[in-house]
């Protein structure tokens, strides 16, 4: 069987990533865009890994990168998620398109 | 502090320094009046304010004496003659190595007397104020105000160059303008108060550019050597300005013509004299000051300070003739029909002005010719008395009757024996009944115009006639004739406060013209023996006699002689009525004239144009910023979208265009 290369790794995260995007944009609860950001930081954590591996095997310089990013993450996730519970203090829904007060 | 300003003693006149210091506090001390009572009067001196100012200015009066008599017996003469002295004297500003604005005093004759008279009528006008602005909301602003103005008008006859003049000149127009519009509650005020600022700045425009001429040609804006340079006939500053012509007019003309109109706007002569009937809004105490004693002889004044150059140049001095003798004439005539008595005033002073003028206007330089000279600086002296004296008679009787128009009074010689009296004496003053003051001053004046210029004579003749007629018209009308209309409480006459100026202005009329002025005031310093002529003066009094006793004739008793008279005259009296229309013909011109001409397509162009181009600026922002706002909707999905596309066209950017 064949040892999966960079590039196969790499397909999947670009796959991962655009489905994060797409979940992103697509999405009308907050929360399912919430985790759709998860994605595509999870998505650049692959690559980080994949790069650190293939490319530069005896440095660990892409897994503290990862590293941050999932500590960045979860204080992100909780940030969000407060101003979630916030918005839905306040205008009793999540639905994105509910949220449209602040325009011009 | 000293070595700034430089206080040069001129040794051979060994004035002391502490006269320089005295000679500094007389300003000065009204300076402090202005700021203290300006800056803290409302809050710390709201009672106190004018016992505070008056004896500021009697401080500055005494100086004043103090000065004077030093001058004229101690210091100011030297081999007869009287000097010109400049005991102080600073540079100010250095425009090159030949040219600079000093700022001086300079100490003659006629600057000299004038102090005297402006600071002793200030401190009559400020005493008087005490009682009469009594409980008036702003008084300590009140006193304040005639603190600047005493400040500027000192300024303004010390000054030892015509630019440090022209300083102080338009500082008086300042606080005139204040003083009128004091009232600034009444509509007639602020319109006074605008119309005597508009008119008289009009005029110093006029005045600057002769500054600029004189200096230019002169090289200097010092008095001393301006007069020096452009009297003798060999300099070559004197050359050039002779020489150079507009309009076929030498530039020395021009130059002095054009001081003159300044001169003739402060000073009201026609046809610039439109505003001072007006500034009768003013409180009267301010009247008697401004507009009846010091600010409106400033003109004659200027005229006297210059008078060496005017006298090189022969047309100008024919102006100033002209033009006096016009308003002379024109105002006594005005003067018989007005019916407020203030405005009555008012006229009266514009023909004494003209008096004046036409006093200097027929003088010569030096000796006996110089007669005009002296005896305009004499009348100007006696009149500011005499005049000071009858505003604030007047402002007695409105005190008593709260009312300027002359039907309202008659009959107040029970009511207000002091003033009845003390009026009497500036009446027979200003008419000139010998032994009064005003007797010896016009004569002197009439005799000048004698030798002179026989036209002259006549009508002056027949103006001191008129004189005494509309002085007695206002005298048995406010004293005698019928039983006055009081418009508000009656309360007797003024209390000792405001009877005290009058009795001492009064003193002054009675006697002033003993003074033997020919020793003190000359056009050359040196003395001029007054002759006194007994045959020359039976016309001039006699005609006086004649106008007091038409006057009595008419206005005596009550009777319907004056309306008949002004009935046959039809035409002619509604004509002096209206002031001869100038006022209509000053309105016309700005309103309807300069108004379409010039305001309507001006204000045609900043509404189009100028409006216009601001308001495109903004159209445009707005235009937009409309079109640029549906970017921002709010949705927060539409928002990632465009960041992604930001950031795909920027990679795309990156990746293949800019490699």
């Amino acid at each position: 069987m064949m040892e999966p290369g960079l590039n196969h790794v790499l397909f999947v995260s670009t796959a991962l990533f655009f489905i994060g995007i797409f979940g992103f944009l697509t999405r009308r609860n907050l929360i399912t865009m919430l985790m759709s950001i998860e994605l595509v930081l999870n998505s650049v954590n692959i690559n980080f890994i994949a790069f650190n591996k293939y490319v530069w095997p005896h440095k660990l310089d892409g897994l503290f990168f990862s590293i941050f990013i999932i500590a960045i993450a979860a204080a992100e996730a909780a940030v969000a998620i407060a101003i979630i519970i916030n918005l839905y203090r306040s205008h009793q829904s999540i639905d994105v398109e509910n949220t449209e007060d602040l325009k011009f | 502090m000293n070595e700034f300003l430089q206080i040069k003693l001129l040794g051979i006149f060994s004035l002391g320094m502490n006269l320089g210091w005295a000679l500094l506090m007389i300003p000065l001390l009204p300076l402090l009046g202005f700021l203290s009572l300006g800056l803290f009067g409302k809050k710390y001196l709201k009672q106190s304010a004018g016992i505070f100012a008056t004896l500021l200015l009697a401080a500055s009066a005494f100086l004043s004496l103090h000065i004077a008599y030093g001058y004229f017996f101690k210091y100011g003469k030297l081999e007869g003659a009287y000097q010109k002295i400049i005991p102080i004297q600073f540079t100010w500003l250095q425009f090159s190595p030949g040219l600079s604005i000093d700022l001086g005093i300079l100490l003659d004759p006629i600057s000299v007397m004038m102090l005297v008279v402006v600071t002793f009528i200030s401190l009559m006008v400020h005493i008087y104020s005490l009682a009469y602005m009594k409980g008036e909301e702003r008084y300590p602003t009140y006193y304040s105000f005639l603190g600047l103005f005493t400040f500027s008008m000192l300024g303004l006859v010390m000054a030892s160059n015509i630019f440090q003049l022209y300083i102080f000149w338009e500082l008086v127009g300042v606080s005139s303008f204040l003083l009128i519009g004091y009232y600034y509650d009444r509509p007639s005020a602020v319109a006074a108060c605008k119309k005597a600022f508009i008119i008289t700045r009009f005029a110093d425009l006029g005045f600057l550019i002769g500054i600029l001429i004189l200096s230019f040609y002169g090289g200097t804006l010092d008095f001393n050597s301006l007069i020096e340079k452009l009297t003798s006939t060999n300099s070559t500053e004197f050359k050039t300005i002779a020489s150079a012509s507009f309009v076929g007019i030498s530039a020395l003309t021009w130059a002095l013509v054009l001081v003159f109109i300044g001169g003739a706007g402060k000073s009201a002569l026609f046809p610039l004299h439109v505003w001072l009937p007006d500034a009768m809004e003013g409180p009267t105490p301010v009247s008697a000051l401004i507009h009846a004693a010091t600010m409106v002889v400033a003109g004659v004044f200027l005229v006297a300070r210059l008078f060496p150059v005017f006298s090189m140049s022969e047309v100008a001095l024919k102006v100033v003739s002209i033009i006096g003798i016009i308003s002379a004439l024109f105002a006594a005539v005005i003067a018989c029909t007005q019916t407020d008595i203030k405005r009555v005033l008012a006229y009266s002073t514009m023909s004494q002005i003209g008096f004046m003028m036409f006093s200097l206007g027929v003088s010569g330089q030096a000796g006996e010719s110089g007669l005009g000279f002296t005896a305009a600086m004499f009348h100007l002296f006696t009149h500011a008395l005499f005049k000071a004296l009858l505003f604030l008679g007047a402002g007695s009787v409105i005190h008593f009757i709260h009312s300027n128009e002359m039907k309202d009074m008659g009959g107040l010689r029970k009511y207000l024996p002091i003033t009845h009296i003390t009026f009497l004496i500036a009446c027979l003053a200003i008419s000139g009944m010998p032994p009064f003051a005003g007797f010896f001053s016009k004569e002197e004046i009439l005799l000048a115009a004698y030798h002179h210029n026989a036209t002259i004579y006549w009508i002056a003749l027949a103006t001191s006639g008129l004189t005494s007629f509309y002085m007695f018209r206002l005298y048995f009308s406010i004293f005698w004739n019928k039983e006055y209309i009081a418009h508000g409480e009656v309360h007797g006459e003024g209390g000792f406060v405001m009877m005290m100026p009058l009795i001492l202005l009064s003193l002054g009329a009675a006697a002033a013209g003993f003074i033997p002025f020919g020793h003190f005031v000359t056009a050359d310093g040196n003395l001029l023996e007054s002759a006194f002529h007994l045959q020359f003066s039976i016309a001039p009094v006699a005609l006086g006699l004649l106008g007091i006793f038409t006057a009595m004739w008419m206005y005596k008793k009550q009777n319907n002689r004056p309306d008949t008279i002004a009935h046959s005259m039809n035409s002619f009296y509604k004509l002096a009525y209206h002031k001869f229309y100038l006022d209509e013909l000053y309105l016309f011109v700005t309103k309807k004239i300069l108004f379409n001409l010039i305001g309507k397509p001006a204000a045609w162009f900043d509404k189009n144009v100028v409006n216009g181009l601001v308001n495109a600026t903004g159209n445009s922002t707005v235009f937009i910023s409309e079109k640029m706002k549906g970017f921002q909707s709010g949705k927060v999905q539409q928002y990632a979208i465009y960041f992604l596309a930001g950031v795909i066209g920027l990679a795309v950017l990156f990746i293949y265009i800019w490699k």
